[in-house]
């Protein structure tokens, strides 16, 4: 009896979670132009005024450059050093894992307004390398606690045998740990990219009108009228998380398949 | 074992340089003042040890006099900074500061005083003096007396602001109010949903858990979205509650729009926890509680609550710390009366350029998240993974 009605909670408050989500998607496929069912008829006229647009295509690409760039940047900067907090111990480990996972809890206004201060007399604010180095630092966090989930699977003995064998410790670590933990490393990088993808505020603060990602397109244009476009957008940004939440699931599918055997 | 600290090296000079020190020097401008100081030295000086019931002596004024004259010789745009500065606390300074500075130049008879007072009134008077001393630095307690709606007069006692001026303790206690709604709307919705993904088994319990890790993975502002075209005015909701004969309601801009949108988007790190405190419950001690005849509600109470407590805690201060520095929620979804802390960081930050009041919110924003941050630590331990 409880458990029946803990059922229906829970049905409709997973409905309540998904379903605004999936409501607003029919929306972009509408040969009208208003927010609302019924729709007038289907038609790609949004999608084409996004790509014909002068503004939303760019805001695409340069989404996808700045999110592999940072997703780039915080795989090699966070990887190694994932690798040495996986050995380091105590208090040392303690600060360095603090510092590391800071800017997963600092408000992201905070980190914005205090970039912008900073960026601003080195002229890094409305510049691509400005965006990328703060997407970065808000991604790396991301791979550090994958790749050290990944390495929790991994047996440090397998080092040593590599070492008698004669390898180094950077062969040792290219050829016997890097494969095992590839796909905790790959997950690490999606995780720093879809970060980068989702992140409004910051490119609102220190992005110039060149650098416009599609998140900070979506905020303007929603702040002023919402036309079908945005939920086109929407519905682009919908496609890109859930290719990445495949991918990942993947990733970990095959991570758990490799500890396993 | 030096080689993982060695490792480690080239992340933590990254942070060191992109997020340490950035947020240590804004932060810095909260409790420090710059701007007055190098353009009135001697006036400064010459306030040391006035006591700031009546306007200083002439000591004083033959002091601001010198300072004007050397600073508009020096730097032109030096005194507009330091106008705007102690405008912040003065109004009236913008105008005031170079106004007297212009004026200054010309040689003048008699006392500075006498030649300063003849050029505003403003100058008799002791909150004049005071607010240029309060600005002397280099610490200094004023943003952060602001961000509290405190003031200290010249005479150095401290005071709350009239009520009318009060802004800052009404936007934090706000932001503490929406992110309380929000973490306690989380947990009554999430209570159900997480006990049955953690203790059924096959596909409702997958699809239940799908659920959660879709929208999850969907940007914010996608979500926001979501919520703007269902909400608006001729949106979705309104178009078929008009079907209804009900409408239209003003469904947007206002507080129950934000704290909405804030729960669909902060509702899955709240399952997530919950699930794990619920799937670490050994499933026969609320058993052997009902087997030796405790009433249902009894087990929950006894067994149940304070076994799985630690992880609603951190399922509790995970929406919380979050749900505090919100901003493009509420700035998209909220009206005039629904902005929390961030959006204030954002606007003294940007629009009104005062930096020292954006760092001092700031610093109340992170130190909100710290206590958080360091009860979650207690609770949850920063070790076990499934937390987050």
């Amino acid at each position: 009896m409880a458990r029946g009605l803990a059922w229906v909670a829970a049905v409709l408050v997973a409905l309540f979670l998904v379903a605004p989500i999936v409501a607003i998607l029919p929306l972009s496929f509408s040969a009208g132009s208003f927010l609302f069912y019924p729709l007038p008829g289907l038609s790609l006229r949004w999608y084409q005024d996004f790509f014909g647009s002068d503004f939303w295509l760019p805001a695409l690409w340069n989404s996808l450059l700045i999110g592999s760039a940072s997703a780039g940047l915080a795989t090699l900067l966070g990887t190694p050093a994932a690798f040495g907090l996986w050995r380091m111990r105590g208090a040392a480990r303690a600060v360095a894992m603090g510092i590391v996972l800071a800017p997963m809890v600092v408000p992201v206004i905070v980190v914005a307004v205090a970039l912008l201060l900073t960026f601003g007399p080195i002229g890094l604010v409305a510049s691509y390398s400005g965006l990328i180095i703060a997407h970065t630092t808000l991604g790396v966090p991301f791979v550090v606690v994958t790749v050290l989930a990944a390495l929790e699977g991994f047996d440090p003995v397998q080092l040593r045998a590599a070492s008698a064998c004669g390898a180094g410790p950077v062969s040792a670590f290219f050829r016997v740990c890097l494969p095992q933990i590839a796909p905790g490393v790959a997950a690490g990088a999606i995780f720093a990219f879809a970060t980068s993808l989702d992140e409004v505020v910051i490119a609102l603060f220190i992005a110039g009108p060149a650098q416009r990602t599609l998140p900070r397109q979506m905020f303007a244009g929603l702040n002023d009228s919402i036309s079908l476009t945005t939920t086109a957008a929407a519905a682009m940004l919908v496609g890109l998380s859930v290719l990445l939440l495949l991918v990942v699931a993947w990733l970990q599918r095959r991570g758990r398949t490799q500890a396993g055997g | 074992m030096n080689r993982p600290a060695l490792l480690t090296a080239p992340l933590l000079l990254f942070l060191l340089l992109t997020f340490v020190a950035p947020i240590g020097a804004f932060l810095w401008r909260g409790v420090t003042d710059g701007e007055v100081a190098p353009v009135l030295p001697r006036t400064i000086a010459a306030l040391a040890g006035w006591d700031g019931r009546v306007a200083p002596g002439e000591p004083a004024f033959a002091a601001l006099v010198a300072d004007l004259r050397e600073a508009r010789q020096r730097d032109a745009s030096a005194i507009p900074r330091a106008a705007a500065r102690l405008n912040a606390d003065r109004p009236g300074f913008r105008g005031l500061l170079p106004m007297t500075a212009r004026r200054a130049e010309a040689p003048f008879e008699g006392t500075a005083r006498d030649a300063v007072l003849a050029i505003s009134e403003e100058w008799g008077e002791a909150e004049t003096w005071g607010a240029i001393r309060r600005a002397g630095g280099p610490l200094s307690a004023f943003h952060v007396l602001t961000a509290l709606d405190l003031r200290q007069d010249a005479a150095g006692s401290l005071r709350a602001v009239p009520e009318d001026q009060a802004v800052f303790r009404l936007v934090l206690l706000r932001s503490l109010w929406i992110s309380l709604m929000v973490t306690a709307c989380c947990l009554l919705l999430g209570w159900p949903l997480a006990w049955l993904i953690a203790t059924s088994k096959g596909w409702p319990a997958t699809v239940l858990l799908a659920a959660v890790m879709l929208p999850f993975w969907i940007s914010l502002i996608v979500r926001t979205a979501a919520w703007m075209v269902l909400l608006q005015r001729e949106g979705v909701v309104n178009a078929a509650l008009g079907g209804l004969g009900i409408g239209p309601l003003p469904l947007m801009m206002n507080r129950f729009a934000v704290v909405l949108a804030m729960v669909h988007i902060l509702l899955p790190f709240m399952v997530l926890p919950l699930v794990a405190a619920f799937r670490a419950l050994d499933p026969r001690l609320p058993r052997a509680a009902a087997s030796l005849g405790a009433a249902p509600w009894r087990v929950f109470l006894r067994v149940t609550l304070p076994l799985c407590l630690p992880g609603i805690g951190a399922g509790c201060l995970l929406v919380f710390i979050q749900a505090l520095g919100f901003y493009v929620t509420p700035a998209l979804l909220g009206g005039p009366n629904d902005q929390m802390l961030a959006w204030f960081v954002g606007f003294y930050a940007t629009r009104s350029v005062n930096w020292g009041l954006a760092a001092a919110l700031s610093v109340l924003l992170l130190a909100a998240v710290g206590l958080c941050v360091a009860l979650y630590g207690k609770l949850a331990g920063f070790r076990r993974p499934g937390a987050a």
